[in-house]
């Protein structure tokens, strides 16, 4: 267990103090589990509005003349496809076809590319961008400059709108648009990792504190809660969103993982893993990462825990938590395909013993409109 | 500041028991059930269970983690709380009274001497 002093800190974390957070090692950052608490951050998510500090993510910048080129070779997803203002997800493969990270790229106006990295990768992204990038193209790593909040929720835009005023230019669904706050840039990205509407803010440190406590202020009638990382995985795992570390590896190509619409196999551009996904394409994977749920009350599934039919072991589960809107255990694993349609009955095993499982579509929860 | 009621004994695990003639009702401290917060769900032992002091006898699982639950005495579960099954929560709400895990049988009563009262448990937490 790191000792506390080695931890890094985000430009938040004399705010989450002031709010008492419980704060926690996560991947070698303090950052705040949960405020309230977690049932009661998720409700709020789900009913009203949660912000989240995400500082800790990564943010690149690329130069788009000679960037576009490099960027598509790079990523999964046809970069070609992005208009000024538009964001995509997309993922960064190794050459066997495994996931390096899964993020967001966003083309900004006066040519430059901007893509939000999980913090836990920051630096393997980095080093292997940089063994890449050609002469000619600009690259850098921000994310010491930079920190960000994520509002989320149905009073989410609402909320912003109040908090941002008339002159905010409204993104539409991954969309991005840059504001002057208080005469700071911020960049306001209509994208999230909850399941509900709402917008990402990246804005610089210097700021951070001051925008963080007249977000929460604006957000106050409004219902709005800060919101730890514990809510946040109840929250992206209801929505069926893949957590790089769990449901993500480098191990495991993004077919697999059922991210077959952000991988275009068509593009002219040649990214690594990309022979290694036409093949797995004609084949057919063998595993796929499936939604699961508890068919009755029982313990919650946790990463790890085995998947059974009959006798035979047929998958691992990669997530799992108690789902705080449906009321049951919910999970996502690696399962055999043949295992892999949803209706399909599996036993969970919790501790010795077998608790029955059911395959189900995903995502478990989708918002209303 | 959390309750810590003076008539029950304290095991360093973080249960408490209250002893009645030969039989003990265990539960959480409510420093306990602070700690883990939001508790979803409670894996009871069965009744006829035969316990050793120290040993695993219960789970309980809050929104991120499972926590073993250690019982502060030998002995046979006699009765466990079904309660907790549609009403997990309760160990939040109430870990003294509404919230008790299991009753358990002692087999060995000295073994009560070597848990802490409430003012020793109190210095333990550091309160």
């Amino acid at each position: 267990m790191t000792d506390p002093a080695n931890l890094q800190k985000t430009a938040l974390f004399a705010a989450h103090q002031k709010l008492g957070a419980r704060l926690v090692d996560f991947g070698g950052w303090n950052m705040p589990v949960q405020y309230a608490g977690i049932l009661e951050e998720h409700k709020a998510v789900r009913e009203a509005a949660g912000v989240f500090d995400i500082s800790h993510m990564g943010e690149f910048f690329c130069d788009s003349h000679f960037g576009k080129s490099f960027l598509n070779q790079l990523l999964t997803n046809d970069v070609e496809k992005l208009s000024v203002g538009q964001g995509q997800y997309t993922l960064m493969l190794n050459e066997q076809g495994g996931v390096i990270d899964d993020l967001i790229i966003y083309r900004l106006p006066k040519d430059q590319y901007f893509l939000v990295v999980n913090a836990s990768k920051i630096d393997e992204d980095r080093a292997w961008m940089e063994k890449k990038t050609p002469t000619g193209v600009s690259f850098s790593d921000q994310s010491g400059a930079y920190s960000a909040v994520a509002l989320q929720g149905p009073k989410a835009l609402e909320i912003a709108r109040a908090f941002l005023g008339a002159g905010w230019t409204e993104p539409k669904r991954n969309e991005i648009t840059s504001y002057s706050w208080n005469c700071q840039e911020i960049l306001a990205a209509r994208t999230g990792y909850t399941g509900e509407d709402g917008i990402e803010l990246f804005f610089k440190n210097e700021i951070a504190e001051n925008f963080f406590f007249a977000l929460l202020e604006a957000g106050k009638p409004f219902g709005l809660k800060p919101c730890g990382l514990g809510a946040r995985d109840t929250l992206r795992l209801e929505a069926c969103l893949p957590l790089n570390g769990n449901d993500l590896s480098d191990k495991r190509t993004p077919l697999e993982a059922g991210l077959g619409i952000f991988v275009s196999l068509t593009k002219e551009a040649n990214f690594p893993g990309k022979d290694v996904l036409l093949r797995q394409k004609t084949e057919g994977p063998q595993e796929k990462l499936v939604a699961f749920r508890l068919k009755d009350k029982g313990p919650p599934p946790r990463p790890h825990y085995l998947l059974f039919q009959g006798a035979a072991q047929v998958g691992e589960a990669t997530s799992g938590a108690p789902s705080p809107t449906l009321g049951y255990g919910i999970g996502l694993a690696y399962v055999r395909t043949d295992c892999a349609a949803p209706g399909t009955e599996l036993d969970l095993e919790v501790r010795g013993t077998r608790v029955p499982v059911e395959v189900v579509k995903k995502p478990f929860y989708k918002r209303a409109g | 500041m959390s309750n810590i009621p003076e008539q029950l004994r304290y095991a360093v695990s973080h249960e408490w028991i209250k002893v009645e003639g030969a039989v003990g009702t265990v539960g959480i401290t409510d420093h306990a059930q602070h700690e883990l917060s939001d508790v979803v769900y409670v894996d009871l032992p069965k009744v006829g269970a035969q316990a050793a002091a120290g040993s695993t006898i219960a789970v309980i699982e809050s929104v991120k983690a499972a926590s073993d639950i250690y019982s502060p005495v030998s002995g046979e579960v006699v009765e466990v709380n079904g309660d907790l099954v549609k009403k997990p929560e309760l160990v939040n709400k109430d870990p003294y009274n509404a919230a008790w895990l299991f009753r358990i049988k002692l087999s060995n009563p000295s073994e009560i001497d070597a848990l802490k009262d409430a003012a020793g448990y109190k210095a333990l937490i550091g309160e």
